[in-house]
């Protein structure tokens, strides 16, 4: 099995605060691993790293057979990784003065100089798979909550990724319009994609995974199989958190 | 014994013609000076936002300088005093639009800092996460929409400046004050003459708020 994510005694700090603390981290392709915690736990900064979004400290950070080093690396190897990975935000962070295709095709056409036909093309149909085809011509403001996260995760889609990440991508959204996100990324998972998803939907993350990964404070404290952690967390944390955020 | 005025429209409307001579320069020094302006302003904006410091103090010295010195100060500081450096005389007009642009460029350079700033900082991150360069990230995505926001500050600017080209009478300038007050020299109607130059600058500037209004509704309508 060859790992898409290969992270070792990763840490970070924001100042004087130690925000990861020795993560060691492998993602083998078409696997989907979910990261819980509370929040300020540090899930979202470890996700973050693995695009370069966010710099790290020292360890090792290796995508796509790809090294990042610390700080920042090199720009070269910062943009062959991105090119690799998706990302989904908790913002949605639609381009709001263009319109949907247009917020799809963008990067194609700027990054992998597809052409407009085809790009226009691919857009359609990423926007027909997310359920979404009559929208193309509106604005992202015109927009309901739910459906601007899915044109952003078919925005991510157009580059065709070997990664995706979802940063609590459904975090921002009425409560009505979770489950339109979440089906298309059960969807995209049962269709291989390799995925790590920072989330608090306990049941999307026992239904989808194959993974769960617990996060205290900076520190990967428990992971394993969904019904593992779930049913038989063996750290006390993670029965604490879970106790918590499942007994509502 | 009683002292009556009279506003005498004859001699307003006479002077018209006279005045407008000078309008060619109004409105040169002002689109001359703006759009000179307007690049300082985004090359100075963006290098304010620069990481790098020995990129972002020049710009900031910049824009502190133009800012807190008055213009007037700055067109008798090209007009009479950067002579003396340069060793050869410096043209009027020459002098008075270097003086709109790198003042309004000043006051550009911060409407575009703001502009940028202003623009989600996830944007500037879904950008880089697709893949595009941070140049692409800029040219494609954080510009339009910071420009978008910049049209109403800009075009306070334009007004500002249009009318700040009325102290350049003081170099010589046949703008539309100095040709005012060339008129009044012979006439002595200044009430009715500076009354004429207070509409013709007033056409201009509404003339100017009108458009932008327009510009703006179109972009919002996006």
């Amino acid at each position: 099995m060859s790992h898409i994510v290969e992270i070792n005694e990763l840490n970070k700090y924001f100042g004087e605060h130690h925000v990861l603390k020795d993560i060691d981290l492998q993602v083998e392709t078409g696997e989907v691993v979910v990261i819980i915690g509370a929040s300020g736990s540090g899930k979202s900064t470890l996700i973050r790293c693995i695009n370069g979004l966010e710099e790290y400290n020292s360890g090792q950070l290796v995508v796509d057979q790809q090294p990042l080093a610390p700080h920042g690396g090199n720009q070269k190897a910062l943009n062959a990784i991105r090119k690799e990975v998706g990302m989904v935000f908790q913002q949605f962070n639609l381009f709001p003065h263009l319109n949907v295709r247009r917020n799809i095709m963008l990067a194609p056409m700027k990054v992998k100089s597809t052409d407009q036909e085809a790009a226009a093309d691919h857009a359609d149909r990423l926007l027909e798979r997310v359920g979404i085809a009559s929208q193309a011509d509106k604005f992202p403001g015109q927009l309901s909550g739910g459906q601007q996260q899915r044109v952003a995760i078919a925005r991510a889609l157009a580059m065709e990724p070997r990664l995706m990440l979802f940063d609590e991508p459904t975090s921002a959204l009425d409560p009505e319009m979770v489950g339109e996100v979440l089906d298309v990324m059960r969807e995209l998972a049962r269709e291989g994609m390799t995925m790590l998803v920072v989330t608090h939907e306990m049941g999307f993350a026992r239904e989808v995974a194959d993974r769960v990964i617990y996060i205290h404070e900076g520190r990967i404290v428990e992971q394993g199989a969904p019904d593992q952690v779930f049913d038989n967390p063996q750290n006390e944390r993670t029965q604490a958190f879970l106790s918590r955020v499942l007994s509502h | 014994m009683e002292f009556q005025f009279q506003f005498d429209w004859q001699a307003a409307i006479n002077s018209i013609p006279f005045l407008l001579k000078g309008l060619p320069y109004t409105l040169m020094i002002s689109f001359g000076g703006l759009l000179i302006g307007f690049l300082l302003g985004i090359l100075f904006g963006l290098l304010s936002l620069n990481r790098r410091w020995y990129l972002r103090w020049p710009a900031t010295a910049y824009i502190e300088i133009f800012r807190g010195t008055p213009i007037l100060v700055q067109v008798l500081f090209i007009f009479y005093g950067l002579p003396d450096l340069v060793g050869s005389p410096i043209e009027p007009m020459t002098a008075a639009i270097a003086a709109i642009a790198f003042n309004s460029g000043a006051y550009i350079s911060e409407v575009v800092r703001g502009g940028v700033q202003s623009i989600a900082r996830g944007q500037r991150e879904a950008g880089l996460s697709l893949g595009l360069s941070r140049i692409q990230t800029f040219t494609y995505i954080i510009w339009p929409q910071a420009f978008r926001r910049m049209i109403p500050p800009l075009g306070n600017q334009a007004i500002v400046s249009i009318k700040d080209t009325s102290l350049f009478s003081v170099i010589g300038v046949g703008e539309l004050v100095r040709q005012g007050q060339v008129y009044i020299a012979n006439t002595f109607t200044a009430f009715e003459v500076y009354f004429a130059v207070a509409v013709l600058y007033l056409i201009i500037t509404l003339s100017l708020s009108l458009l932008l209004r327009l510009v703006e509704r179109r972009g919002s309508a996006a």
